[in-house]
């Protein structure tokens, strides 16, 4: 027994249990409401009128990625017939995209488990399926209150959503009108549960379960809930100061690029890195996993149009094509410079330009995106293959190299490219004549970046000091699967 | 009777068994294995990272023969292995002490067979 309340997984499992009583008690609360009222509509205008009252109150709102149709819909909320206004197409197609974007995390478990080497992928797949678990329980209970709920000035949402109270199938008309509200949240939650899923990239490997637990908690609740507040909640102050996001270049790729960096940087090489560590154990599996991205990244990008009209046919073409050229540009870059075109160069570079094209999908024209994944092979290659050995960090598996910087670029190529003849709800780029959406683009991407870097670094050196980041030698050199999990991925005899 | 253990380049692996073949030999163990003798691997890229001097890919071959059969299973090998460049390969030739068909319990040559 004394064992037992030594253990982190024993107190994690209490506080999961107070959360959730507490979560019980705020439904019971909510419960005689709707019982009154004699059906759901009841409660649904009910938890409309906060967001109604708060999108009053900040008024310069710049919704980026909903329609214009927002006015009207605000007005409709006022009457009971709100939940009349879903529209079936729309939520269908971001049903489909959140169960797209689902489907990355397992993806980006063979991405990265073929990366490893064979002792230590369980520990990758493991992580990412911990993710999709955690932080999905995380986002429910609080998660999704802190980054989407009513607004505390412009920083962070409030807790009034805990548990998920008031939110239900009746639309919110200030994210996604025309859409039950809980469609639009559990097709956030696959977002909060695949970007901390991008960090494990720098530090796989070497970091022991329990701690990557507590960091990726402690980081979805204190950096990718606000910034995703910042950016994407109603009243977030890069939102209103018009920082263009529209599927995730900020609040996923750079947020979590920048983190990736941290963990590299705290936690230090694997032992015999750069010269003795062993090559990718399976490439077919990271082809499989990079072909499961690609895949997911139609609903991550064109389901942020929240909704199956223009916008969603732009942000999926842009998407396309930015993957394919960026893709094409590695292979090239390879073949150039090392003689031989790689699979494994191929699959980075696409990756590198579905993040890059990420936050810019829905904003730009087809040879816009052209340029943008030609673009994040270019940098992104320089990072991956020439400043990372200059300054000798030890990012596994390119986390920062390929999402981070490919963020980066994209976030910034935005204020060049972007148009509003392909989308009104957006800005006219430097090659558009309004040079000064450059600079905006380059406010978000410093904020977020600092803000990741530094709040991530305080994270892990915390986790560190409470209870260690790193395995111990010996259990890295026998391999994580076996040291923390007790499983081998691989059998030699039946 | 003799024991014979060869490394051989992966490659040459069908040749090599269909020699032994014809020789009508038919005893023989192959394991796939990692090595290397003075030469470097091939050099892989990954991420623009070469990575050199790798254990390479080869192939072992076991085989026990009565002391008649010695010559005709090197002459196969070495035919078969032989490619002209370095990394080909060695023969190892032991001294077998004993042999059991697990199936009859019959020892010596005869078990061999």
């Amino acid at each position: 027994m004394k064992g037992v309340l030594r253990k982190f997984s024993f107190w994690f499992l209490v506080a999961f249990l107070l959360c959730m009583a507490a979560a019980s008690m705020v439904a019971a609360q909510d419960a005689p409401a709707s019982r009154n009222a004699g059906n759901n509509a009841g409660a649904a205008v009910n938890s409309a009128a906060p967001a109604v009252l708060s999108a009053a109150a900040s008024a310069p709102i710049q919704s980026s990625a909903s329609k214009p149709a927002v006015a009207p819909a605000l007005g409709g909320t006022s009457t009971p017939s709100a939940s009349d206004s879903i529209n079936a197409g729309d939520t269908a197609w971001v049903l489909v995209s959140a169960a797209l974007v689902l489907l990355m995390t397992p993806g980006l478990a063979f991405f990265y488990g073929g990366l490893v080497r064979r002792k230590n992928v369980l520990s990758v797949v493991m992580q990412c399926f911990m993710l999709m678990c955690l932080i999905t329980v995380q986002w429910v209970l609080f998660g999704y209150s802190l980054a989407f709920g009513p607004d505390v000035h412009g920083v962070i949402g409030s807790l009034a959503w805990f548990g998920l109270r008031g939110v239900t199938t009746a639309p919110n008309p200030t994210y996604a009108p025309g859409v039950p509200h809980q469609a639009f949240m559990i097709f956030q939650c696959m977002f909060a549960v695949i970007t901390p899923g991008l960090i494990l990239g720098a530090f796989a490997e070497r970091m022991r379960f329990g701690p990557f637990c507590a960091f990726s908690l402690l980081w979805a609740t204190f950096v990718y809930d606000p910034v995703c507040h910042w950016i994407w909640g109603d009243g977030g102050f890069l939102k209103t100061g018009g920082v263009l996001d529209f599927a995730g270049g900020l609040v996923v790729h750079v947020n979590a690029g920048l983190a990736a960096l941290a963990a590299a940087l705290v936690l230090g090489g694997r032992i015999g890195y750069p010269k003795k560590i062993s090559p990718p154990h399976n490439l077919p599996f990271a082809a499989l996993g990079a072909g499961l991205l690609w895949f997911g990244w139609f609903g991550f990008n064109a389901g942020s149009a929240l909704g199956a009209g223009k916008v969603a046919a732009t942000a999926f073409v842009a998407t396309h094509c930015a993957g394919a050229a960026a893709g094409l540009t590695w292979a090239l870059l390879d073949w150039i410079c090392n003689s031989r075109a790689t699979v494994l160069g191929m699959i980075t570079g696409a990756v590198a330009g579905l993040a890059a094209v990420t936050p810019a999908s829905g904003f730009v024209n087809p040879v816009g995106a052209l340029w943008i994944g030609i673009g994040a092979s270019a940098c992104c290659y320089v990072f991956v293959a020439i400043l990372k050995n200059k300054f000798g960090y030890d990012d596994s598996l390119d986390a920062f190299g390929v999402h981070g910087i490919g963020g980066i670029w994209g976030t910034f190529a935005l204020g060049l490219w972007a148009a509003k003849s392909v989308n009104p709800a957006g800005f006219n780029g430097l090659f558009y004549h309004e040079p000064a959406s450059v600079l905006i683009q380059l406010k978000g991407i410093a904020v977020t970046a600092i803000y990741s870097f530094v709040a991530s670094y305080v994270l892990l050196k915390a986790v560190d000091w409470a209870v260690g980041l790193r395995s111990t030698e010996h259990e890295e050199r026998v391999g994580l699967d076996l040291a923390e999990h007790r499983e081998s991925a691989y059998t030699l005899i039946d | 009777m003799k024991y014979i253990i060869a490394i051989i380049q992966p490659d040459r692996l069908q040749e090599t068994l269909d020699l032994l073949e014809e020789k009508e030999i038919h005893l023989v163990t192959v394991c796939p294995v990692m090595g290397r003798g003075r030469q470097k691997g091939v050099a892989e890229v990954y991420r623009s990272h070469t990575e050199a001097g790798n254990l390479l890919k080869k192939v072992k071959l076991e085989i026990a023969v009565n002391d008649a059969y010695v010559n005709p299973t090197v002459e196969a090998i070495t035919q078969g292995g032989r490619t002209g460049s370095v990394g080909d390969g060695k023969i190892f030739i032991l001294d077998l002490e004993e042999c059991i068909r697990i199936r009859t319990g019959e020892t010596g040559g005869v078990a061999i067979g």
